[in-house]
């Protein structure tokens, strides 16, 4: 009994490991040279951290029931307001704090659009993602930035180095901070008031929780998670280029549904989420080193989504009646 | 009746109106809630009963009037849901009370867990306080109910039984119950009455609302009913039979001109 409930409690997080492991299995069948050594797994964990930060992020307003699709284009505006206040003043930090006042204030705006205002989250994005990411191209005249000489900083050390020469710092940053989103989701108000907007948000409102704030909080700290993932990338890539984050909207996505999260709110695990974003990350890497072309990375991750999630409607039947 | 002059009302309201644009919803309504009194609020659909219930419960806030929680004057300006519940009024709504996909003990506890200083909720007390409610107020035991159930688990009865022993739970000095025995089977209903009883007997007061007059009749004290946002009848239960409440509701379903 006890262990039919627990199992019933946690079937989402064994649902989404167990197809993260059957994955591995695959790929370790098809090319253990590959997937049997430890170096695939570095460079998975240098990869795949910032799609599991943006997941994290975005888990949450799903969760509440809501949509940001203004993430990438955050990104954009906040990291190229990184790299003009890191060659102005030659501070990283004085670069990060300005990049993350941007995303949060960017994340700030969509919230007072979506809560003030009272357009659904899902347009009020739809119309920002436009105007960050047109922000940031007319600000940069549409060219990418070189900043190489961030490398020779402590920040670059401490933020995307190599600890111990072998892990990529932002990986362990990544652990630490879905450890807090954990804590933040299912032990604090926060997370509480987030899962009842999402459950029901008129329950919400007449049982106390502070709704307006907590959504206008959520928005803010997309914007500031956002803004924290493009300043490790261009830590990394020692560069910012005006279409910085464009190709993270569908694959995050992803990663948070492949994760179990209900799109219809209230219900959303930090652990499912993560677990889907390797999923999502390693796919490509297996396919390759399956001896099949590149071509075929998309048809996987589409069979990989399709599946899983029809497994979770199964299981948890949401099909509307 | 005898008032005990000592215990001052448990709630009075002063003149309140409340418009929603155009619509009023409420009128200049004046009425009280006696120390360890269950009053009955009765009325055909939009005589105001909900917004009344709304302003009460710190959902909306009224345009103007007076309003006093055990004799104290109540800054309207200030009163929201949790001003309410810290001045002991609990709101048992007829539905939306309870988050279908959470489970109880965050129920329970919403809007008011315990928690430390960094706002980390302590899950532990808040589960174990929980199968007390459970236990004490809803007789659970046997279902294998736990804290950790989904609300969507429990029957119309019981989700009534958790929010009314939710605001026992909370110490309530009064607890406004509305509409809760709607849609609910006859056994159920049963159980909720008798979650009102008890209310009575642990010397709390209450305001019930309901459309089935004999409900409203077998566990009240006294009766008001509305009609277009305006109190028109202020009855005592002793004086007034089952037969001669419903038949003022059905007069003022009609269309009659209300007798004040």
């Amino acid at each position: 009994m006890m262990v039919r409930t627990a199992l019933a409690r946690f079937k989402i997080q064994l649902g989404v490991t167990a197809i993260l492991a059957a994955l591995l299995a695959l790929f370790i069948t098809l090319s253990p040279q590959t997937f049997l050594a430890g170096r695939i797994y570095i460079s998975f964990a240098s990869t795949i951290p910032f799609a599991t930060l943006l997941a994290v992020g975005l888990t949450f307003c799903i969760v509440a029931g809501e949509l940001d699709l203004s993430f990438p284009s955050v990104m954009a505006l906040s990291g190229l307001v990184f790299t003009w206040v890191f060659q102005a003043t030659g501070s990283p930090w004085a670069g990060l704090s300005a990049c993350l006042a941007t995303g949060v204030a960017a994340g700030l705006i969509n919230g007072l659009i979506v809560v003030g205002i009272g357009v659904p989250s899902i347009i009020a994005t739809i119309g920002t993602q436009f105007l960050w990411r047109g922000a940031a191209i007319v600000l940069a005249d549409g060219l990418a930035r070189n900043i190489v000489e961030v490398r020779e900083t402590a920040v670059h050390g401490l933020f995307v180095g190599r600890a111990w020469d072998v892990v990529p710092a932002h990986s362990l940053w990544c652990l630490g901070l879905c450890v807090v989103a954990w804590l933040l989701l299912n032990r604090h108000t926060f997370g509480d008031g987030l899962l009842f907007i999402g459950d029901d948000i008129r329950t919400a409102r007449m049982m106390g929780v502070p709704v307006d704030r907590v959504r206008i909080l959520l928005f803010a700290g997309m914007g500031g998670v956002s803004a924290f993932v493009s300043f490790l990338i261009c830590l990394e890539m020692a560069n910012w280029w005006p279409t910085q984050g464009e190709g993270y909207l569908l694959l995050v996505f992803a990663s948070v549904f492949i994760g179990g999260t209900s799109v219809f709110g209230g219900r959303g695990t930090v652990y499912g989420t993560v677990v889907g974003s390797i999923i999502i990350g390693i796919i490509e890497a297996g396919i390759i080193s399956a001896g099949l072309s590149g071509f075929w990375t998309r048809l996987i991750y589409g069979l990989i989504i399709v599946t899983a999630v029809s497994g979770y409607a199964v299981t948890l039947k949401t099909r509307r009646e | 009746m005898q008032q005990n002059i000592a215990a001052p009302h448990a709630l009075e309201l002063n003149g309140i109106s409340k418009r929603f644009g155009p619509v009023v919803a409420l009128e200049e309504v004046s009425f009280h809630l006696g120390a360890n009194e269950i009053l009955g609020l009765v009325g055909d659909n939009g005589a105001g009963k909900s917004s009344l219930v709304k302003v009460l419960s710190g959902v909306n806030r009224p345009d103007s009037g007076r309003f006093f929680i055990g004799g104290e004057a109540v800054d309207m300006r200030r009163y929201c849901v949790a001003t309410a519940r810290r001045l002991g009024v609990e709101t048992v709504y007829q539905e939306r009370a309870l988050a279908e996909k959470q489970p109880l003990w965050r129920n329970v506890f919403v809007g008011r867990h315990k928690t430390n200083r960094l706002g980390l909720i302590d899950v532990d007390f808040e589960k174990r306080e929980t199968e007390i409610i459970l236990k004490e107020f809803l007789n659970l035991r046997g279902h294998g109910v736990s804290a950790d159930a989904e609300v969507a688990s429990l029957s119309g009865g019981e989700r009534q039984g958790l929010a009314i022993g939710r605001a026992m739970y909370f110490d309530a000095g009064v607890c406004i119950l509305d509409e809760p025995t709607t849609a609910l089977s006859l056994g159920e209903v049963d159980k909720v009455l008798q979650f009102i009883r008890s209310i009575k007997n642990a010397g709390k007061s209450a305001v019930f609302i309901s459309h089935n007059m004999r409900h409203i009749h077998e566990t009240c004290d006294r009766f008001v009913v509305m009609d277009r946002g305006r109190i028109t009848h202020d009855l005592l239960k002793k004086e007034t039979s089952l037969e001669a409440l419903s038949s003022i509701l059905t007069g003022l379903a009609n269309g009659e001109v209300s007798a004040s």
